[in-house]
């Protein structure tokens, strides 16, 4: 039998994808309930429909992956209808692949190996499977990361060519590349091409790699038209048409889902083209249409599930009260609750029957539909709005009885206490405001601490309310010392509850490196709000606890291993190694361009209204803060999240609107240039242009990653011409905030309950503080001149294709914070436009930005990375700072253990 | 060039290349059916040392290297006599999973130091009597009673009777003691089961690395029926896809069917196969009586005819043939040219039951 999917090419093959528990909830499902033979009946079924190689794929975090490969294996092994074609062994576990290999009496391939874990293991591996006798797929990803880009994929998967068929003479022709089939139409533009990138990429492969092979997983491609199978066939078989043109080998693909190209209809084959060739802006736009189109068609018989089905609009206040309050939470509706909630009281015999019976029965609906991916973040946030209101409404009934309850001798208590608090020295809270919403909404007792809140007040805090949780959160990375510090203050001052971790900074692995060792009652680190719900209430289960915990544990055991097997593996460049691989320049040809003044100068002139006028706004971390992932301008009309999106939209334009009348927010920046010339990492700035007299000294820090031969070990200071080069060259800072307004506008409507408008001021305070660096930014390159001749769109500014860089302190390319009150020392950041700083150099208000200006052309972001002993004690030298102080600020890049 | 150097060839390598090139080499016939002409009894093979062991000896042809080497020796000198280019030490079931039935795991490298010997001294007789003679010893390495591939027990498929590094260990420890004593060729033969033999080639891989030495590696597999399989269930090329990354020196066939029913698949590894191709056919079917009737101008015949098609690069006898077999071979393939090595296009070969080539 031959599956010929695009009448393009004979020689394709089809590797069967659903015996790959990723691309088949039906095997998931069969191999979960230890269904063997259902099991072999996806292989068979795979086969025959013209598989030519089965992918195998068991990779779930709670199956065990080798044992399961060796039984699956040995069962197949059994079968001779499936046996018959060869199998590829896919995992991400080295040791399920290796355990595989054992299994297999013919020649199949390992999927996959990959650069990402170095070059020594990945010659390891490559060796063993020459021993074992294996074909091997190459994923086009290096330490860097996953190759998105034609070039970078290409880079890559050469590099490995040349690694394996040189070092270790692995037959070219058992080479398979994966170049990285990555989703198209997400609505983010950079995606736009990722179909291109890897016909493209393949296609020079195929011309300069002799012998190997592609492949790749086609259904990554159309990720963004899950649901909707007829949109995906056709751009599965669009999508191979033109990359078995251009030399792709085979494909790991649901056999039984692949059509002929020919046979399409002609106008979703041209718009399925449209989208993958990237022939046109719109192309997304109007393939999401016509899909919906083509949805729609099929859904006419049945019911849609959707959320927006229009009903009229005061119908539901026919139904129940029980039924009206549902209604109120499942859609934020409050303009009712407290005439609802009466009506309940006079009902139900205790107004808590009322929080437990039907307003807990609604949030129990919008959590699962918010579980399901039905009803998104801002939705739940106004959920809980209503169920806040309906609360406070009852509060004083429930006062009273408990009152009267103490008063009998009898002892209340709420179902869970959760405190929450943004660590000392961080303020920034959007997040765990968040996180607090959702637990309210779940019927847990939230108590929030705020921001800047030290340890011993939580610890006190939670010890006064008998909190059965306590979470934490934080942004910036000395959050991350500090949050260690409160595990270690919790063990010994003998706490016993859950501590859960969260906050941008923060990430599972920290959380079992740093964390959880200090205390062993449980540490969690938490993704995002939507997870939270699932861990406090198996927390607060004790028939769910010891086993998620035992779960939660064995994940970090792993991870530490994984973390130290990593660290040990993987050398860093020594400091001289590092500085000797610096990116050089002719800087005798430079251009630098000299700032049209020198010294500070402030700006309260900026406005919010021409912010948003001139399109300064980056609306897309504005939707991310709220969960919904998509492009701005595409994410509003998102066939998933575009309604919820679109209403958020218009509800922070509307609240725009209302800070420009009010004139809520104080938008100011501060910027001042100095002259400046670099000596080796470091950036000396001089009181004037007679450079004679040293005003102060910038120390900066290097990348000591091994990098490949054609890239540089970067620091900041190699931006700035050497004072050795003659030139005069210049340095600048900046500083710009939203204004103090945005904390107090936010808390008055937290005051008032409304978290939803206190999270969206917020929000919309960070946007302000983002557009006014950009905004800022775009003044400095017009101060220093070349800045008037870029003929930029504001999408194009957003997105950063301009000249120059502005690094900030704490993130990748200066990741040292104490950068900051070195500024401040120099230009009166505090005085002029009212940003402080704490302890840990967060500034308050949060929403403020704050870094350096370098303008040189080649100059780009990059992020320090690792950082060896030899660096710390000469940045220790430097600066004149003890080397302890050093490691504890920067303890996050250490490659080593100070201790 | 691989920067990552593999170990250096042998000095066997170059003399069995050249040998190779030249013509059509022969090896020695059967040991079990010679053994057998000799009627020995349990005390010959107990022998003195093993007098008071308490489990019947008898059968353990290995054993005989130790307590009976001048029997194997004997037998190794009349294939040399015969014309044998090469003969296979003693040594088919010389592993601790082989002698496991007679509880003898513990002198497992012992038996093979002592079965290379008795090799090596009738090499060395026989290149004495004729000079410039050259006469190699190939370490034998035969399959297991145990597979990876195939559960003992029909009611549970999955079920192994025996992993992965249990016969990775058993055959490295063969393999070292064979290197170790001197052999010139590792010769691993009668698979029936591919798996099996993978883990012997990742052995061998294994010890060559540690003992920074690269001997030549035959491999031989045997085709069970008409049916053209492995016992395992692999087609000739499904077979040879899966054993070719060990770079063999020659792959081949042997056991099980006589001559005239392998040609077929004789015929396809001639094909594919960039190595050269071995036969070594059992003297025809077994009769009703356990004995086989291929006559030595019977085999010659057959194996010559295979010679004049191009399709072998070495012949030899397996089960019931004898040195009259292997000396009409010899002498019917003494004048016939030796099949080329073709030029093979490079393709990524995979396999399972069936080859699968993508060019």
């Amino acid at each position: 039998m031959s599956t010929n999917p695009s009448n393009a090419a004979s020689n394709f093959l089809v590797v069967g994808e659903r015996t790959n528990i990723t691309g088949s909830p039906k095997f998931s499902k069969a191999l979960k309930a230890g269904d063997w033979d259902a099991c072999l009946a996806i292989a068979k079924q795979q086969v025959e429909s013209g598989a030519n190689i089965i992918d195998i794929n068991v990779d779930e975090a709670l199956i065990d992956g080798e044992t399961t490969m060796v039984k699956f294996l040995n069962l197949i092994a059994a079968e001779p209808d499936i046996t018959r074609v060869p199998v590829m062994i896919d995992s991400s576990k080295w040791t399920v692949l290796d355990a595989g290999l054992q299994c297999l009496q013919g020649k199949g391939i390992v999927n996959s190996i990959s650069l990402k874990d170095g070059e020594a293991e990945f010659l390891r591996r490559a060796k063993l499977l020459l021993r074992y006798g294996a074909a091997a797929v190459v994923m086009a990803f290096d330490e860097q990361g996953q190759a998105a880009t034609r070039d970078e994929k290409v880079r890559i998967c050469t590099r490995a060519y040349k690694l394996l068929t040189g070092r270790l003479g692995f037959p070219p022709e058992d080479i398979i590349f994966d170049p990285n089939i990555l989703t198209v139409a997400t609505g983010i533009e950079e995606h736009n091409n990722y179909a291109v990138d890897f016909i493209e990429a393949t296609r020079i492969i195929k011309a300069t790699l002799p012998h190997a092979k592609v492949s790749g997983g086609l259904s990554n491609i159309s990720f963004s038209f899950r649901g909707n199978n007829p949109v995906r066939e056709a751009m599965h078989t669009v999508f191979l048409y033109h990359a078995i043109k251009a030399g792709m080998d085979m494909a790991i693909v649901n056999a039984g889902m692949l059509g002929n190209y020919d046979e399409i209809e002609p106008t979703l084959r041209t718009l399925c083209e449209d989208v993958l060739l990237n022939r046109s802006p719109d192309a997304t736009e109007k393939l999401i249409t016509h899909a919906d189109e083509l949805k729609g068609r099929s859904l006419l018989a049945g019911d849609s599930g959707s959320l927006t089905t229009a009903a009229p609009a005061d119908e539901w206040r026919n139904g129940s009260v029980e039924a009206r309050l549902s209604h109120a939470l499942v859609k934020g509706i409050d303009t009712f609750v407290d005439q609802d909630t009466e009506e309940c009281r006079q009902k139900y015999p205790r107004p808590l029957d009322i929080i437990e019976g039907p307003l807990m029965d609604g949030m129990r609906v919008v959590g699962d539909l918010f579980g399901a991916g039905k009803m998104f973040l801002p939705q739940v946030v106004k959920s809980a709005r209503v169920m806040k209101r309906a609360v406070a409404y009852l509060t004083p009934f429930m006062e009273a009885e408990k009152a009267r309850a103490a008063a009998a001798g009898e002892a209340t208590r709420a179902q869970g206490k959760f405190l929450i608090a943004t660590v000392k020295g961080d303020v920034h809270d959007i997040g765990k405001n968040i996180v607090g919403v959702v637990l309210a909404c779940n019927n847990y007792e939230v108590v929030d601490l705020g921001v800047m809140v030290p340890c011993d007040k939580i610890l006190a805090e939670a010890r006064r309310i008998g909190a059965d949780v306590i979470g934490l959160s934080g942004l910036i990375t000395p959050s991350l010392d500090e949050m260690v510090h409160v595990a270690r203050e919790m063990k010994r001052e003998g706490f016993t509850v859950p501590l859960l971790i969260g906050g941008a900074t923060t990430s599972p692995a920290h959380t079992a490196v740093k964390v959880a060792p200090e205390y062993p009652h449980g540490v969690v680190h938490v993704l995002d709000a939507s997870r939270v719900v699932n861990v406090v209430s198996s927390l607060l289960s004790p028939a769910q606890k010891p086993a998620f915990l035992a779960e939660v544990a064995s994940r970090q055991e792993k991870s530490r291993e994984e973390f130290n097997a990593r660290r040990n593996k993987r050398p860093l460049l020594s400091l001289e190694q590092a500085r000797a691989r610096k990116q050089t320049h002719d800087w005798a040809a430079v251009d630098i361009p000299k700032p049209s003044f020198l010294g500070t100068q402030v700006f309260r002139d900026a406005s919010v209204r021409e912010l948003l006028d001139r399109e300064f706004i980056d609306w897309g971390p504005f939707f991310s803060a709220w969960e919904l992932h998509g492009r701005y301008p595409d994410i509003l009309t998102d066939e998933v999240v575009g309604t919820e999106a679109a209403k958020l939209h218009r509800d922070a334009l509307a609240m725009f609107e209302r800070i420009i009348a009010e004139n809520c927010f104080q938008p100011r920046a501060i910027l001042t240039f100095w002259p400046a010339n670099s000596i080796g990492d470091s950036v000396e700035i001089y009181t004037d242009e007679s450079r004679t007299q040293v005003l102060h000294t910038f120390h900066f820090l290097r990348q000591q990653l091994e990098k490949p031969a054609d890239q540089f070990n970067h620091c900041l200071a190699d931006y700035i011409a050497p004072k050795s080069s003659g030139r005069p060259d210049y340095l600048g800072s900046f500083a710009v905030t939203a204004g103090p307004g945005v904390e107090q506008f936010s808390h008055e409507f937290k005051a008032a309950g409304d978290d939803y408008n206190a999270i969206l001021v917020q929000a919309l305070g960070d946007r302000i503080a983002e557009a006014m660096a950009e905004f800022f930014h775009k003044k400095e390159r017009d101060l220093s001149g070349f800045g008037l001749t870029e003929n930029l769109s504001p999408y194009d500014i957003i997105r950063e294709k301009y000249r120059g860089i502005r690094p900030a302190p704490g993130y990748p390319a200066c990741p040292d914070h104490r950068h900051k009150p070195q500024i401040w020392n120099l230009a009166p950041v505090e005085k002029e436009i009212g940003i402080t700083l704490t302890e840990s150099c967060a500034m308050y208000p949060a929403s403020s930005v704050s870094g350096f200006y370098f303008n040189h052309p080649d100059s780009k972001y990059f992020a320090v990375g690792k950082l060896g002993r030899d660096q710390l004690a000469d940045y220790a030298q430097r600066t004149g700072v003890p080397l302890a102080e050093h490691e504890r600020w920067l303890g996050p890049y250490l490659d080593y253990d100070p201790s | 060039m691989p920067a990552e150097s593999l170990p250096p060839e042998s000095a066997s390598f170059a003399a069995l290349r050249e040998l190779f090139a030249k013509r059509i080499v022969v090896l020695d016939g059967a040991m079990g059916s010679m053994v057998q002409t000799y009627g020995l009894t349990e005390d010959d093979f107990r022998g003195a040392r093993f007098a008071d062991y308490p489990h019947d000896l008898k059968g353990n042809n290995d054993l005989l290297c130790l307590t009976k080497p001048s029997v194997i020796e004997e037998i190794h000198a009349a294939y040399f006599a015969a014309g044998a280019d090469i003969v296979e030490t003693n040594t088919f079931s010389s592993t601790t999973i082989g002698m496991a039935d007679y509880h003898l795991e513990s002198i497992v490298t012992e038996l093979n130091h002592a079965a290379v010997a008795c090799a090596r001294r009738a090499a060395l007789a026989a290149e004495a009597s004729t000079p410039g003679r050259r006469c190699f010893v190939a370490g034998a390495i035969g399959p297991l009673n145990r597979t990876l591939s195939m559960s003992p027990d029909v009611n549970r498929p999955d079920y192994r009777a025996v992993t992965w590094s249990q016969v990775v260990t058993a055959y490295t420890e063969q393999v070292r003691a064979l290197i170790d004593a001197g052999v010139d060729v590792l010769l691993v033969e009668t698979i029936f089961d591919t798996l099996n033999a993978k883990a012997a080639l990742f052995a061998i891989e294994g010890v060559f690395e540690e003992k920074n030495i690269r001997l030549p590696v035959m491999i031989s597999v045997t085709i069970t029926d008409a049916s053209g399989r492995t016992l395992s269930g692999q087609t000739t090329e499904a077979f040879y896809n899966s054993i070719r990354h060990a770079k063999p020196f020659s792959v081949g066939i042997n056991c099980a069917l006589g001559g005239r029913a392998m040609r077929p698949y004789i015929e396809e590894l001639a094909r594919i196969a960039e190595c050269h191709v071995t036969c070594y056919p059992n003297a025809g079917l077994p009769n009703a009586f356990g004995g086989y009737d291929e006559t030595p101008a019977d085999m010659a015949e057959v194996l010559s005819e295979f010679a004049r098609a191009g399709l072998v690069n070495l012949v030899g006898g397996c089960c019931g043939s004898t040195p009259p077999h292997i000396k009409a071979i010899a002498d019917a393939v003494r004048e016939l040219p030796s099949r080329p090595l073709p030029k093979i296009p490079p393709a990524l070969r995979l396999s399972g039951l069936e080859p699968l080539i993508v060019a």
